[in-house]
């Protein structure tokens, strides 16, 4: 049974005596993907040349196909072949787990008639080129029978019932504890439904390699489900599937699962004998993947005027697809992050005929900071208290649901750092009232928390002959840095510069890795490198003490030191290179674990963050431009600097999205999304992001996982748009409680000021 | 996209013959047109390659204006001394829309004959009569917040999103064309794009294959001149709405389906109204639809706005 005190001893990271750890390494695959010589799953070189397939989506969202003719696409030149569900070859039934090993269950793609949702790929086209495939794909024609489909989210809320196997939370009795509180705040917020948006689309090769093993490039978070999924489709064991993912163009959450691209080239590829590539476009990628799904949250607040919280409750109502289940469980951070006895929670969900809900970076937090971080603001306001204050008011000294000690919280060194840094004693509380120029000027902050996590994973370590330590692990990197914090891990855990460690991942025949996602990523896959690494550590010390010709022979294997590529028991020493050429000269590998630890759950464990941001509002048309922005952070030891601020400050940059910028609407006629481009789907732009900047506290968690890291990929979205919020009513002193805060609303809201 | 053939023109007299081949359609940066036949809204048959003709010149005119070819960069405009010496409000217009990337490649005649921005046209399973004639207009009734508050008819309710369009508008330009038959033409750039009516399908007062070979800016009014546009994002957006100002002239973008001269207030001025009254009775004739109601207001705080800085950059200030 493992526990957090076996990760007590000393290791070389904690030990860092290369001194790698913490330090800013540029990324090991920039270089490669701002030259464009990364290969993405759809420009890996497959063995022969390949063919395209082309996805048409389905132009109603809810009813059945009732006349397919795919005659004139057949028939266009360069044609391979065209797939409806009337021809598209037999597959399992959705889910179904028929292999004994898998754990993922078939995705079939065109499986019958119905049409589940707008856009949903329901014909695919392969031609010799890309462009003989998009022709022929104009040329199909389906006809419907649509059935009236129900996508008005706001108009359906009566309709919400708890998610599966959910229930509220209440501590205490809130009812009560709100009517008693002097000071009372029931605000409802809305936050849009919204969009990936990554860079890379969806997109896969594949080939076989006879009649029975299929090779598959896609771009997916996590591999193994991935595997196993795509061999349930094509029904052949799970090992007959190898599949790779080598660079991901960005995730977010969007890519923790599999779409139609990869079952559609396998099966093509299968069909054809020859590789067939697939992607989404830009457009399909809005319907034909999940998306963060749209919110209603409930806050009130209730305190004395002493500002310490009575009573608190968060409610969210959100969708998901009629056959889903996925909840974005907006209210469950409220669950950590302050003080008060009485205390109500939950979550209801609606089904809809919408495309599927799923995860996007920081799922819960990202929306739901951005109600409840801006009742806190509101709540000061009312109370006359500064919003650092009243949040240093309420800080909690046990979990306040569960009474669990923190493993780690400081929060409020976040918030009082943030605050000296920024300047925040020159925020006037009257807003409206700085001006420059055109501009009014505000500031505004929020705190911000993000659960951190540790999953099972594997990794292998060898060292060959030239003393090369290569890092081997079924992980992904989708853009954070994956690759580089490994070989950081590497180098300083067997004391070797950068340059001699390789890292090999996103591949299923790696020793298995959960992947990139909910900001585990480099806690678990790093700590399994650890693991590994240290057990490459012993097996060196045990062959250079065993080995007569060593100069360490005979020596004691727990003496062994391991610096600049050189193995050493004081001064006895040889070169790793010298020691493994003449006494392994084939290599050596071993395989390293990490498991979460039974007793972690004794502790809460949370990342966390505090914003500050300046905004310029233009009272003249509702314009807001984001001046300054500061995020304080406590996430762990920092692994990589660089890195670690990218994933924040790139956080942070989202977080002005949500606030200000992005949403995506649905038009209730044709239950379809109305922006699907990047022209519409209003992400920020450079010139929106003033002046950025993230600040990483010293932290060590002992209880997150053996080097006291823990995630940074989502912390820097949660609060940052509450933040920005903030400062717009701070600037202006129009309160806008529906994301995103376009100048339409803001305007509204400041001619009703008369302003 | 569906197959196309495609030839680089050696003249503008050989375009033009050229384009008399049915389905043949000019071609300059491409970055309206390359976008709109990946999504299948245009299927050319031909593509006529004029963005290599020998027409990207600006030369000033004798009477103090401006020539500029047609096939000058929308970079090449902004940033050319002449143009922010005589009308930098056009140059701050050009620099308003799109990315440095999209302007390094747009020429001005593509910019000022883009196609409207709307979703609906965008999207190939909704109605759109400017898209497909007769199917009917999904925005009419949809998420119109940008729609027409201006000139707008039952059957089309989109905008016009060219900012360089607005600003050549209040300064009073034409565009220069050569005809099928191998003539001339100036037409002002007020008059260049139709009014949607009842056959949005039909944009411009162009006829077939017309190519436009340049534009053509009179001396600039006394008075100063500014160019304000409010959009979603501080960068590579549309417009919500844009003012231009140029002396007493007025022009508004993204307002209808053309560039919108405000005659109405032009004339208020010239009797001697204030600013806000003005801007007040042209967007009296405003029809706004509900979603894009916000427009009215928004015009009219950012006309007043963008009037005062084109004093104040009159009198020699900066601006605000
Ligand atoms: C994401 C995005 C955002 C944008 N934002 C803005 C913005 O905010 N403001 C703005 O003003 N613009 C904006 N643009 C539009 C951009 O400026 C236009 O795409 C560009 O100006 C078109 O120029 P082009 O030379 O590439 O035209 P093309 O795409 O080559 O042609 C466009 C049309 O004009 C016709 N044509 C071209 N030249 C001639 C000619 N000489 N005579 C007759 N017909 C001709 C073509 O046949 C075609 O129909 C944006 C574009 C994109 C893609
Ligand atoms: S407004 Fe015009 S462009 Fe938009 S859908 Fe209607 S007809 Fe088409």
């Amino acid at each position: 049974m493992s526990s957090v005190s076996d990760w007590e001893a000393p290791n070389p990271v904690k030990d860092n005596r290369g001194g790698l750890i913490g330090k800013g390494v540029d990324r090991y695959e920039g270089p490669l993907k701002v030259t464009g010589t990364a290969p993405y799953a759809y420009e890996v070189q497959p063995p022969s040349p390949p063919a395209y397939g082309v996805m048409v989506g389905a132009a109603i969202a809810r009813g059945r196909i009732t006349a397919v003719d795919i005659a004139a696409a057949e028939a266009s030149p360069g044609v391979l072949l065209a797939w409806t569900h009337m021809n598209a070859p037999a597959q399992p039934p959705r889910g179904t787990k028929g292999h004994p090993r898998s754990t993922q269950g078939s995705k079939p793609a065109l499986e019958s008639d119905r049409v589940a949702y707008f856009g949903q790929p329901v014909a695919f086209v392969v031609a010799d080129t890309l462009e003989n495939a998009v022709a022929a794909s104009h040329l199909i024609r389906l006809s419907y029978a649509a059935e009236g489909h129900d996508v008005a989210f706001h108009e359906r809320l009566d309709a919400a019932g708890q998610p599966p196997g959910e229930q509220d939370v209440e501590i205490g009795d809130f009812d009560a504890g709100f009517a008693a509180s002097e000071v009372r705040l029931d605000e409802t917020w809305t936050t849009p439904l919204q969009n990936h948006c990554q860079m890379e689309p969806c997109a896969s090769l594949a080939w076989w390699e006879g009649p029975d093993r299929c090779v598959a490039h896609t771009s997916v978070q996590m591999v193994k489900p991935a595997q196993h999924g795509l061999a349930e489709t094509l029904g052949i064991g799970r090992d007959d599937v190898h599949l790779l993912t080598r660079y991901i163009g960005g995730g977010f959450g969007g890519k923790g699962q599999t779409y139609d691209d990869l079952t559609l080239a396998a099966l093509a590829a299968r069909a054809l004998g020859r590789p067939v590539k697939v992607a989404f476009t830009r457009q399909q990628m809005m319907h034909g993947t999940i998306h963060r799904p749209a919110t209603v949250q409930r806050v009130r607040l209730g305190a004395g005027r002493d500002g310490r919280l009575n009573a608190m409750s968060m409610m969210t109502w959100t969708h998901c697809h009629r056959d889903g289940a996925f909840t974005e469980h907006a209210s469950n951070f409220a669950r950590s992050l302050y003080a008060a006895p009485n205390r109500l929670t939950g979550h209801r969900l609606v089904k809809l005929d919408l495309p599927h809900a799923g995860a996007m970076r920081a799922p819960g937090e990202a929306s739901g900071t951005l109600s409840l971080e801006c009742a806190m603001d509101e709540l000061a306001e009312q109370l006359g208290l500064d919003p650092v204050e009243l949040r240093i008011r309420n800080e909690p000294e046990v979990d306040p649901e569960n009474g669990r000690p923190f493993s780690q919280r400081q929060l409020v060194r976040c918030l009082r750092e943030g605050a000296q840094l920024f300047g925040w004693d020159r925020r006037l509380p009257t807003p409206g009232q700085v001006r420059d120029g055109r501009w009014l000027v505000g500031l505004g902050m929020a705190a911000a928390i993000r659960g951190n996590f540790l999953l099972p994973a594997k990794c292998s370590f060898s060292v060959d002959a030239d003393g090369v330590i290569t890092v081997r692990q079924g992980m992904t990197d989708i853009g954070t840095g994956t690759y580089t914090v490994l070989a950081q891990i590497a180098a300083e855990t067997l004391g070797v510069p950068l340059g001699q460690v390789k890292v090999e991942i996103g591949d299923s025949e790696l020793p298995p890795a959960p992947g990139s996602g909910g900001q585990f990523g480099a806690a678990t896959a790093g700590s399994a490198a650890l693991m590994a690494g240290m057990n490459l550590r012993r097996a060196i010390a045990d062959l250079a003490t065993g080995d007569p010709g060593s100069p360490l022979h005979a020596g004691d294997p727990g003496d062994v030191t391991f610096q600049d590529g050189v193995v050493a028991i004081e001064n006895r020493s040889e070169t790793l290179s010298d020691l493994i050429r003449r006494a392994a000269p084939e290599g050596l590998t071993v395989e390293g674990e990490i498991r979460p630890a039974q007793d972690a759950q004794k502790w809460s464990q949370q990342t966390y963050g505090a914003h500050y941001c300046e905004v310029g509002v233009d009272p003249v048309t509702g314009e807001v431009r984001v001046r300054r922005m500061l995020g304080v952070f406590a996430a762990g030891r920092i692994i990589n600097a660089k890195t670690a601020r990218s994933q924040l400050t790139g956080g942070m940059i989202w977080g002005v999205g949500s606030a200000l910028h992005e949403g995506n609407p649905v038009d209730p006629r044709y239950g379809s999304l109305v922006n699907q481009d990047l022209a519409q789907y209003v992400l920020p732009v450079q010139a929106d992001i003033g002046e950025l900047d993230a600040i990483m506290l010293d932290e060590v968690d002992d209880k997150a996982n053996p080097m006291g890291i823990k995630g940074v990929g989502e912390l820097g979205n949660s609060g940052a748009g509450a933040a920005v919020a903030n400062a717009v009513y701070n600037a202006c002193g129009v309160r806008v409680r529906d994301y995103p805060i376009t100048p339409d609303r803001l305007l509204a809201g400041l001619i009703a000021k008369g302003m | 996209m569906r197959p196309f053939t495609y030839e680089r023109a050696a003249s503008a007299a050989a375009a033009v013959e050229a384009a008399q081949a049915p389905g043949a359609r000019f071609i300059a940066g491409g970055t309206n047109l390359l976008d709109l036949m990946k999504l299948d809204i245009e299927a050319p048959a031909h593509l006529i390659d004029v963005g290599r003709l020998p027409m990207a010149g600006i030369e000033a005119t004798d009477e103090g204006g401006l020539r500029i070819g047609a096939m000058a960069t929308n970079t090449a405009v902004a940033s050319d001394p002449l143009v922010r010496a005589r009308f930098p409000m056009l140059s701050e217009a050009i620099v308003a829309g799109g990315s440095p990337q999209l302007r390094n490649k747009a020429r001005v005649g593509g910019n000022l004959l883009q196609r409207t921005r709307c979703a609906y046209f965008y999207d190939p399973t909704k109605p759109c009569n400017k898209r497909q004639p007769g199917s009917g207009c999904g925005a009419l009734e949809g998420l119109n917040r940008n729609a027409a508050i201006f000139g707008a008819s039952p059957s089309c309710v989109a905008t016009h999103p060219s900012d360089m369009a607005v600003a050549l508008t209040a300064l009073d330009a034409r565009v220069e064309t050569l005809t099928a038959g191998g003539g001339a033409r100036s037409i002002p750039v007020a008059d260049l794009h139709r009014a949607p009516g009842d056959t949005p399908h039909l944009e411009t007062a162009l006829d077939d294959g017309e190519l436009i070979t340049a534009v053509v800016v009179p001396p600039a009014p006394t008075g100063g001149q500014a160019y304000r546009k409010v959009r979603d994002r501080a960068s590579y957006a549309g417009g919500l709405a844009s003012v231009a100002v140029a002396g007493g002239r007025l022009a508004l973008g993204m307002v209808a389906l053309k560039p919108w001269r405000a005659t109405a207030a032009e004339a208020a001025l010239v009797d001697g109204a204030d600013p806000a009254e003005a801007i007040g009775r042209e967007l009296a004739g405003a029809s706004p639809l509900g979603r894009n109601d916000f427009k009215v207001p928004l015009v009219a705080r950012l006309a007043v706005a963008t009037m005062a800085e084109a004093r104040a950059a009159a009198n020699g200030g900066g601006q605000g």
